[in-house]
């Protein structure tokens, strides 16, 4: 039988009848057929392939290919292994995408609340069922799967007038020794008018076994409130990743994004933001670094749909080996969209000649007075700036580190927080002092 | 035995030939000035002897100290001891200077045995320096050459030559681009570096510099070998007679004067 050579069929969504009985909520009738929708538009529509202009230079063969299970869905008795020491004073912890109170630490700031998806789905059914009505992350096959495979994730509000400084740290593990597992969270971040907060999402495992995280995240930003949100991508070196962040910014808020990416065989991190009140304004910035075989894909998506916002995006990339970076950025300024200004830029620095890296910039505008720009550039490490530390005594690899850094760090200067900021340098350093293959 | 002995040194860059024996011989405690026109083959000998890579060595040989200094990656040569004053010191935007200097302190401290500074250590150090070749503060606040103007370039490579103590050190056209308030800075700075451990090596196209540092030995470059040496008069016949006196009977005509 011939088949539309825009899908790949994913077996994966076979899987979801075993255990539809297990999952939270099924016995809400809106949200037992939300799902039983969602999973027969992933039967029918399966994953997108490299024929679909949003997924050109992101093959999903392997991910659909691979022989995933859906996540037990008790929590593991096992450690989850040791953790890394605590950025700020609260840390909410996430196991094989379950939300785990018992590992959890410290106490939330004073205006934050947080809720799992699971104990809405039980405690307040109405709530969740608004926020899943707000969110319409299953239009894709990949939000669909989410929709119909998730069994939790957080809600996280900001109370209106709150200023939390402090970063609310949220750290998500699997358990070791467990294979071919598909871990999908659906979560939300809420931000009420005037309020301002950091957050900061930790995706780390050290083993290297086959499993696939797959959050997606609804963020509304309200008037004159603030989000920074971070994320460091520490994923296995056999790990999956698809991630997607919807934001939505109101009248003069803002939103700061910044992604540190350096784990996983595969991973694509999809942010769109729509700029949808007058004088709202975004930054998303990455430093995405990838060795061996690694696969990482950014794609962003920021539509200035009100006058006199502004958008920044700075991605830098440093790819070794074989691996290969994707950078798309659409950038979209509407009709009424007078006075946006915005601005793209993806830098790639490659440390081998079979690295590789696939830019694509997209500037859709619609309103004719705007300040737009873009840039690319790919190329290798300066053999002038190499040559003049060396002359001073500094070894080549030290050189080398150094000049990444730099590289690197230009886009670091632009994380407000200082503590993640500083936590981001260490992990690039890291990066850069372990050399070689990922194990 | 000289420090420095180079011996029928031929090198080519891009295939093409640029120096065709070139003999020198560098004691400790010497100032010796090369001179010589555009294309004589002056900076290739300085990139030659830092260990720039593109520049192929065909023939001949380098002794430093008694060993064949071709051998050494550029870094060891540094920690050995060869400094090289860049006549266009390169940018690096986001290594901060302090930083930068720091690290190459260290490294060379480390390669001789003795310990690293630490940062209030390095930051007494620095202070003490910076002022001797008239290196402001901010200027160490900022990513390595980056905006600095033609003469803070010099100084601030003269202030690395400083800290990192060479015994042979290599200025490549320093004096470029500096008007003579830099120049005179610069050169007190090169002058104080004068002890009989440490040997110096000043290229430059114009006398002008030997004004100020003024050399033992004075060799013409001319087509990539040494044309002529002599004392300090020498530079002086060359300001008055130009270079042509000088220019061994080639193949092909020289390209003309910048």
């Amino acid at each position: 039988m011939p088949r539309d050579s825009r899908t790949i069929p994913l077996p994966y969504a076979d899987r979801f009848a075993a255990v539809a009985a297990t999952m939270p909520g099924q016995n809400l009738p809106w949200l037992r057929d939300l799902r039983a929708q969602a999973i027969e538009r992933v039967r029918q529509s399966g994953l997108p392939t490299i024929r679909n202009e949003r997924w050109k230079y992101t093959n999903l063969n392997a991910l659909a290919a691979a022989a995933f299970e859906p996540a037990a869905p008790e929590a593991s008795s096992e450690s989850p292994g040791p953790l890394p020491p605590l950025l700020g004073g609260c840390r909410v912890m996430f196991v094989d995408g379950l939300y785990r109170a018992d590992l959890s630490a410290g106490s939330l700031p004073r205006g934050v609340t947080l809720t799992s998806q699971a104990a809405l789905l039980r405690e307040n059914p109405a709530r969740a069922r608004a926020l899943f009505a707000d969110h319409d992350a299953g239009a894709d096959s990949l939000g669909a799967l989410n929709l119909a495979f998730a069994r939790d994730g957080y809600i996280i509000e900001i109370a209106g007038g709150a200023n939390v400084e402090e970063p609310i740290e949220l750290l998500h593990l699997t358990t070791p020794g467990t294979t071919a597992a598909a871990y999908h969270t659906r979560n939300a971040i809420i931000v009420q008018t005037g309020s301002s907060a950091a957050v900061i999402e930790t995706f780390l495992h050290d083993a290297a076994t086959v499993y696939w995280a797959q959050p997606v995240t609804e963020i509304r930003v309200g008037p004159g409130a603030t989000l920074r949100h971070y994320k460091d991508q520490n994923e296995g070196a056999k790990a999956f990743h698809t991630a997607t962040t919807d934001v939505r910014v109101a009248e003069k808020g803002r939103y700061e994004n910044f992604v540190l990416t350096t784990g996983a065989v595969l991973s694509r991190n999809e942010i769109a933001v729509i700029l949808d009140g007058r004088g709202a304004s975004c930054r998303l910035d990455s430093a995405y670094l990838a060795r061996g075989r690694q696969h990482a894909d950014n794609t962003t998506s920021i539509i200035h749909a009100k006058p006199q916002t502004t958008s920044a995006e700075v991605y830098k990339g440093v790819l070794d080996d074989q691996a290969r970076g994707v950078f798309q950025g659409r950038i979209v300024v509407e009709k009424d969209a007078q006075k946006a200004d915005g601005h793209q830029l993806n830098k790639t620095i490659l440390l081998s000649d079979r690295a590789e890296i696939d830019t694509k910039p997209e500037l859709e505008i619609f309103a004719d007075d705007v300040k737009c720009s873009h840039g690319a550039a790919a190329g290798e490490l300066d053999e002038d700036a190499l040559f003049y530390l060396r002359a001073r005594g500094i070894g080549q690899a030290d050189a080398r580190r150094m000049l990444v850094e730099a590289f690197v760090g230009e886009t670091l200067e632009n994380i407000s927080n200082l503590a993640v900021r500083a936590a981001f340098e260490r992990r690039i350093g890291a990066w850069m002092s372990t050399g070689g293959e990922p194990a | 035995m000289g420090m420095l002995e180079i011996k029928n040194l031929h090198v080519t860059v891009d295939g093409k030939p640029i120096l065709k024996g070139l003999d020198l011989r560098v004691g400790a405690g010497e100032v010796h000035a090369i001179m010589g026109p555009n294309g004589s083959g002056k900076s290739t000998l300085a990139y030659v002897l830092a260990g720039r890579e593109g520049y192929e060595v065909t023939d001949g040989a380098v002794l430093y100290e008694g060993r064949n200094l071709l051998d050494l990656a550029p870094e060891e040569r540094a920690r050995e001891g060869i400094f090289l004053a860049f006549q266009y010191p390169v940018e690096i935007p986001g290594v901060g200077s302090n930083s930068f200097l720091k690290a190459a302190v260290n490294a060379v401290r480390k390669h001789r045995g003795l310990p690293e500074y630490d940062a209030m250590e390095f930051l007494k150090l620095i202070r003490e320096k910076r002022d001797q070749i008239g290196v402001g503060e901010d200027m160490l606040k900022r990513s390595l050459n980056v905006g600095f103007s033609g003469g803070e370039k010099k100084r601030a490579e003269v202030l690395q030559m400083t800290l990192l103590e060479p015994r042979l050190a290599i200025l490549d056209e320093t004096d470029s681009g500096l008007d003579i308030d830099a120049l005179k800075v610069v050169a007190k700075g090169v002058n104080a570096l004068r002890s009989p451990e440490r040997a110096m090596l000043m290229i430059t196209h114009y006398q002008r510099l030997l004004d100020y540092v003024v050399p033992d030995f004075v060799h013409v470059l001319s087509d990539g070998r040494i044309a002529a040496s002599g004392g300090k008069e020498l530079a002086l016949t060359l300001e008055k007679e130009g270079y042509i006196s000088h220019r061994r009977p080639a193949a092909e005509p020289a390209a003309p004067r910048a």
